[in-house]
């Protein structure tokens, strides 16, 4: 018994970045590279030394040089400039993307895991919405609509929703069981403060974990729509667009396709980096099994 | 296991009807006028207003909805807005290579990434499961167009070891095929292969700690043995649930595929269906994917018996 009092009275440990770093060597690479990616979006103004918008034809397809870093496309578009304003692109769509549709999903998760009589009908729905592939769905509404950054990232949230319902719904099931959650019933506590106080922050986790993966879906998705010629208007440098418009001169000028291709998959490499270390920090009996 | 594939046959319907349902109520809950937008930029009056006679907007909203239904169970998908062809025709003209390049996709995918996965949990921590997670890592961040466009830069463009574009039909002979099917392929294959490999050695991690596959090495079985008919068999059931999960990748990459390497597929049929926002088309294109997704999660539901006898929902 002493022993175990001693143990408890150790006082707690200092926290130490240095510590920190060292044990979870994979969020931390993420984070790093996120944020640098992150300060690139906020200052590309600062950052791009020409206008990513500026046409010159005397300039056309240069190849990557000290005067264009990673060379011009078929209008003599600086592509460096287009690339650093491309990151905000990205970057907005994977971060509204992920903070909505979790928002929505743990709505809709914590309500049909709460009260039985909603899961029925909205797991039916979310069935439903995941069996169509969700690049299909976005391309469906954006048939639909006049062109836009916000149309397109409603229509990367809506497939997105389910996959987020089904993992706090998941949560909420297991903890709905626990004795805990029954004694605080059977003391009266009312639905709203025991999804709140007892619930909400069990799910947590994995809803953090799950919106890293849909932060990097969102962003593969937007440029594969970009891509496709159904994304953002073609006017405004996504990495999509930058890469569709590149396709005509690809086997003359590969740099319009592969330097922004490289940033979408360093950045969808961070975005991931940073969802598997927290993974394995936050819900590690989820990381035993992948 | 009758009754469990009759079951599980009737647990498709309500799936299909929440997708039909969606599809139906997209076009005529989308915000502005749906009409106006397909007809185009600078259409008439008119020209809108036949666009939406075409589309069956003009009609009460009850009776737009059964006769949808109707026409659905007939297998009638409507017709396209530009071509004024059977919506159902065009898609059976360009199933063709959609299902030769997935199929393949799944062949390579499935081939590569379950010996790689076995390897890297028979050598867990050592380096070549370091590189196998690595590769799967990767193979996660790489969107599929980007992976395209460097595997044609080097095989097509500087090796000139495979053509660059097109598809050719099995018809014109077995190698041509094959060959204009081996890039599109690894492109769309990759993320495939890095999430089934990823899964089968987390599986097979799970399975090789077993007291079952000590006594069996104990026993003197030679590794092979116990890795394959021991630990695979056993480990079988999560990478049969991943492979059909990663078909909802796949059908997704292949719109993306099949516009890099211009392929004539339901892929590209989908692309050039929303650049002139026929949406009758790209209608049933969602319905025609998302029955085939349905359809390969059925198959999987009923390999679980088979894999293993225990399961019965």
């Amino acid at each position: 018994m002493a022993v175990i009092t001693d143990d408890l009275a150790l006082p707690p440990r200092r926290f130490s970045l240095a510590t920190a770093i060292r044990r979870n060597p994979t969020i931390t690479f993420g984070a790093v590279l996120l944020t640098a990616l992150i300060v690139v979006a906020i200052f590309a103004p600062y950052i791009a030394y020409s206008d990513p918008f500026k046409i010159a034809p005397v300039n056309r397809l240069r190849p990557p040089s000290e005067r264009w870093w990673f060379g011009t496309d078929q209008f003599g578009r600086d592509v460096f400039s287009r690339t650093v304003y491309g990151a905000r692109v990205s970057l907005f769509v994977g971060l509204t993307v992920a903070a909505f549709s979790s928002l929505l999903g743990l709505a809709l998760g914590l309500l049909c895991g709460y009260f039985r009589r909603v899961d029925g009908i909205v797991m039916r729905v979310m069935d439903g919405l995941m069996a169509i592939p969700s690049i299909l769905l976005a391309i469906a509404l954006i048939t639909l609509t006049r062109p836009g950054l916000g149309i397109v990232i409603v229509a990367i949230i809506i497939p997105e929703v389910p996959r987020i319902v089904r993992v706090v719904r998941a949560v909420v099931l297991s903890i709905r069981s626990q004795p805990y959650i029954e004694s605080a019933i059977a003391g009266g506590t009312k639905n709203a403060k025991l999804l709140m106080r007892h619930v909400l922050p069990n799910a947590l986790a994995p809803l953090i974990v799950q919106s890293t993966y849909v932060c990097a879906s969102a962003m593969l998705i937007e440029a594969g729509l970009s891509f496709l010629g159904a994304g953002v208007p073609p006017e405004v440098p996504s990495w999509g667009n930058i890469i569709a418009q590149g396709r005509t001169f690809f086997q003359i000028a590969p740099w319009t396709i592969l330097i922004p291709g490289t940033f979408l998959a360093i950045t969808v490499l961070a975005v991931n980096l940073l969802g598997d270390g927290l993974r394995d920090r936050l819900d590690p009996r989820l990381a035993r099994r992948l | 296991m009758t009754a469990y594939i009759v079951r599980r046959l009737f647990a498709t319907l309500p799936v299909m009807a929440v997708v039909a349902v969606f599809v139906f109520f997209l076009i005529r809950f989308a915000p502005g006028d749906p009409a106006a937008i397909i007809a185009g930029e600078d259409a008439t009056a008119e020209a809108i207003a036949q666009v939406r006679a075409k589309l069956g907007l003009d009609r009460p909203f009850m009776e737009q909805f059964f006769i949808w239904i109707l026409q659905m169970l007939q297998g009638d998908l409507g017709v396209s807005i530009f071509s004024n062809l059977p919506v159902s025709r065009l898609i059976v003209q360009r199933v063709e290579p959609t299902v030769a390049l997935t199929l393949s996709t799944l062949f390579v995918a499935v081939a590569l990434a379950i010996p790689i996965g076995v390897v890297a949990a028979w050598k867990a921590r050592r380096l070549v499961d370091r590189l196998v997670m690595g590769f799967a890592v990767l193979g996660f961040a790489m969107p599929v167009f980007v992976l395209a466009y460097i595997l044609i830069y080097f095989f097509a463009v500087q090796w000139q070891l495979l053509p660059v574009q097109g598809y050719r039909p099995i018809a014109e002979g077995f190698w041509p095929f094959v060959e204009s099917l081996i890039l599109p392929s690894v492109a769309l294959g990759v993320t495939y292969m890095a999430l089934i490999a990823r899964i089968t050695r987390a599986s097979m991690l799970e399975v090789l700690a077993q007291d079952y596959i000590r006594t069996a090495n104990a026993k003197g079985l030679a590794t092979d043995r116990v890795l394959l008919l021991h630990a695979l068999k056993n480990a079988a059931v999560p990478i049969v649930t991943v492979i059909g999960i990663g078909i909802a990748l796949l059908i997704s990459g292949v719109v993306i595929t099949e516009t890099v390497f211009n392929i004539p597929g339901l892929g590209r049929l989908t692309v050039d269906a929303v650049l002139k926002r026929d949406y009758p088309v790209v209608q049933g294109l969602i319905l025609v994917f998302a029955a085939a997704k349905v359809l390969v999660n059925l198959i999987i539901d009923i390999s679980y018996a088979f894999l293993d006898p225990r399961i019965r929902y």
